[in-house]
């Protein structure tokens, strides 16, 4: 494997250049003549000095020390690494969707708009809503636009709401949105089962809730056993229920939130719809609403013209909460969303969570006899174990083992979440993995789990065989050095 | 010197006249691991008993700090802005976080003593 790499700044070399451009055939007047003194730098910027193959080389060899789900197994839990097809690049890529503008004239792009308007179908009928908005730009956006709509319709009944109740197991982007929209967050406990807690839920719910946030199933890959009692307590208080479709992977074509008794829904589309994580880049969190919530989507949304067939922007839409994103969102992604359900069809996305539940049951059970298992159950698309004996026994602890995982060359599942489980391991396969991935994995996790019983060191210094070893995360959490300086 | 008392959000307070000090105890720091970041309370803060009087993040998770008793901030901790490792090394003593004059000192009576806690942290471990 390749060793850690100079910072680019390192290869520099005074007067080297990665392009040669020919001399100007205008006069060139010095800087000092067209800019007054006070905006001029003292120093010129600190900036590279390499050549074309420099560059080119330093960063290829950057990207493949990435760990990505093309080129290993990576079972990140709640994070859904699913496997991207590349028919979805394709299809973004076609020039009536890449080389569009949202001025365009309608006239002139009716095919993303039709694009736009049967994604809107094919969501709703997946969860169970009646219209979504595609401006949220990913999930948490979509969260805090689901916020918005839902106190866009209390005020609309004259009621001002302030508190989110929001389960203990929660993502935390849901009390984090809630406190971005202002509101009063109210944490409901989990019992012994891995529920949200009903009893706690009902002494908590009243005429101040404006929403229960909820995850189903919920972040310890369990489906919430009395999500329609829930419901029932929720709606009876006068409020809303709010779908963090974070881990809607487990439950397409087999349930609906909409059907559970949810009113609003967002969809992680780099989750549940194989379209890219972005790492920062352009993601999608689409939001779907139950019919009476409909007036107070963001506008516009697209609508099918019945007099001329064509589909326009509806911007007639006086209790819009308005844009939450410019233009229509990030369309391109959309578009991948869109090739994924077209190609896997409704019975390949049920089968995908099928497949998808089945691969975190089998490395549950597989693992069980060697890691604590919190909460026996089966579970959905994603199994939460905990390193809780290692610790105990050998002084190991969760993040030694995350660890050493990676010297197996698989990336270490999501530790120390949810909060409420101590030790955390949040394993999440994706139904793409063959078994005998999945079976790699197990015997290295086995491996791991009795190289702690034997030879503790081993996982205290791991990992041995990354480019780097083990960081000093605490140190460069407390002193980190965000800008490079020349050594002089 | 006085008795220090605990709360089940694992915070300690050691009462001096009126004056509270407040900070988080070594079982937590143990839990939370290496602290890395304190946000520290704004003087001159009216605080209630149980609600959030400041935030310690560790490598781990970022967690609130709630007040033991109500009362007014009157000194914050500033060494721990500097160096939140300070918690990590005395959570007791130099990794105090803030200093509350109390509005109503019976509230101390809700508290635990040393023993109590120890043996809540222990149920709580089960």
């Amino acid at each position: 494997m390749k060793g850690p790499q100079s910072l680019i700044f390192e290869l520099s070399s005074p007067g080297r250049t990665a392009a040669s451009l020919p001399a100007p055939e205008v006069p060139t007047p010095n800087l000092s003549s067209l800019l007054p003194a006070h905006v001029l730098r003292n120093d010129p910027p600190g900036l590279p000095e390499v050549s074309e193959m420099d560059v080119v080389r330093h960063f290829v060899n950057l990207s493949q020390l990435n760990h990505s789900v093309d080129n290993g197994f990576y079972p990140l839990g709640s994070c859904t690494m699913k496997y991207n097809p590349k028919v979805n690049e394709d299809a973004a890529r076609m020039p009536g969707f890449a080389q569009i503008h949202p001025d365009q004239d309608e006239a002139t792009v009716q095919g993303a708009m039709e694009l736009l308007y049967s994604m809107d179908r094919y969501l709703s009928e997946l969860c169970g809503m009646s219209r979504f908005t595609f401006q949220p730009a990913a999930g948490a956006h979509g969260e805090i636009t689901g916020l918005f709509v839902i106190r866009a319709y209390h005020e609309s009944r004259g009621e001002h709401r302030t508190q989110v109740l929001v389960p203990d197991s929660a993502h935390g982007t849901n009390p984090a949105s809630a406190a971005g929209a202002g509101m009063e967050i109210v944490v409901v406990k989990s019992d012994e089962r891995g529920n949200v807690d009903v009893g706690d839920l009902r002494s908590k719910v009243g005429p101040s809730t404006a929403a229960l946030m909820l995850t189903n199933p919920n972040t310890l890959g369990l489906f919430e056993e009395n999500v329609r009692e829930i419901a029932a307590l929720v709606h009876g208080c006068g409020a809303l229920l709010y779908y963090d479709g974070a881990n809607a992977n487990a439950i397409m074509g087999k349930s609906r939130p909409g059907d559970m008794g949810f009113d609003v829904v967002h969809l992680n589309v780099h989750k549940t719809l194989s379209t890219p994580h972005g790492g920062g880049g352009p993601g999608a969190g689409p939001v779907g609403v139950k019919s009476f919530l409909e007036p107070f989507l963001p506008a516009p949304l697209v609508k099918l013209d019945d007099a001329t067939g064509m589909y326009v922007w509806d911007y007639d839409r006086p209790k819009s909460i308005g844009r939450v994103h410019s233009f229509n969102g990030n369309f391109g992604v959309v578009v991948k969303a869109w090739a994924y359900i077209r190609s896997m069809g409704p019975d390949g996305l049920k089968a995908a969570s099928e497949h998808a539940v089945l691969a975190a049951n089998y490395v549950m059970r597989k693992l069980q006899p060697y890691y604590d298992l919190p909460y026996d159950r089966d579970c959905k698309h994603e199994c939460v174990l905990a390193g809780t004996r290692q610790k105990r026994e050998h002084g190991v602890r969760t993040l030694d083992i995350a660890k050493r995982l990676l010297d197996f060359g698989f990336h270490a599942p999501t530790i120390y979440f949810p909060l409420i489980v101590d030790e955390a391991m949040m394993i999440e396969p994706t139904e793409t993995e063959s078994r005998e991935t999945l079976d790699r994995f197990i015997d290295a996790m086995i491996k791991i789990a009795r190289e702690a019983e034997e030879h503790p060191e081993v996982l205290h210094d791991a990992p041995h065989h990354t480019p780097v070893g083990r960081l000093d995360e605490t140190a460069a959490a407390r002193k980190p050095i965000l800008r490079y300086t020349r050594e002089s | 010197m006085s008795a220090v008392k605990y709360t089940r959000d694992h915070e300690w307070v050691k009462v001096e006249g009126n004056i509270a000090t407040v900070g988080i105890t070594d079982f937590a720091v143990q839990e939370l691991g290496d602290l890395v970041y304190v946000e520290l309370p704004v003087i001159g803060d009216e605080v209630r008993a149980g609600e959030r009087l400041a935030a310690v993040e560790s490598v781990k998770a970022a967690s609130d700090v709630f007040a033991p008793v109500s009362g007014e901030v009157v000194e914050a901790n500033e060494a721990l802005d500097d160096d939140a490792g300070l918690l990590n090394e005395s959570p007791m003593d130099e990794g105090w976080i803030a200093r509350v004059e109390m509005s109503d000192p019976k509230e101390l009576d809700a508290l635990m003593d040393r023993t109590e806690y120890d043996e809540f942290v222990k149920e709580a471990s089960h």
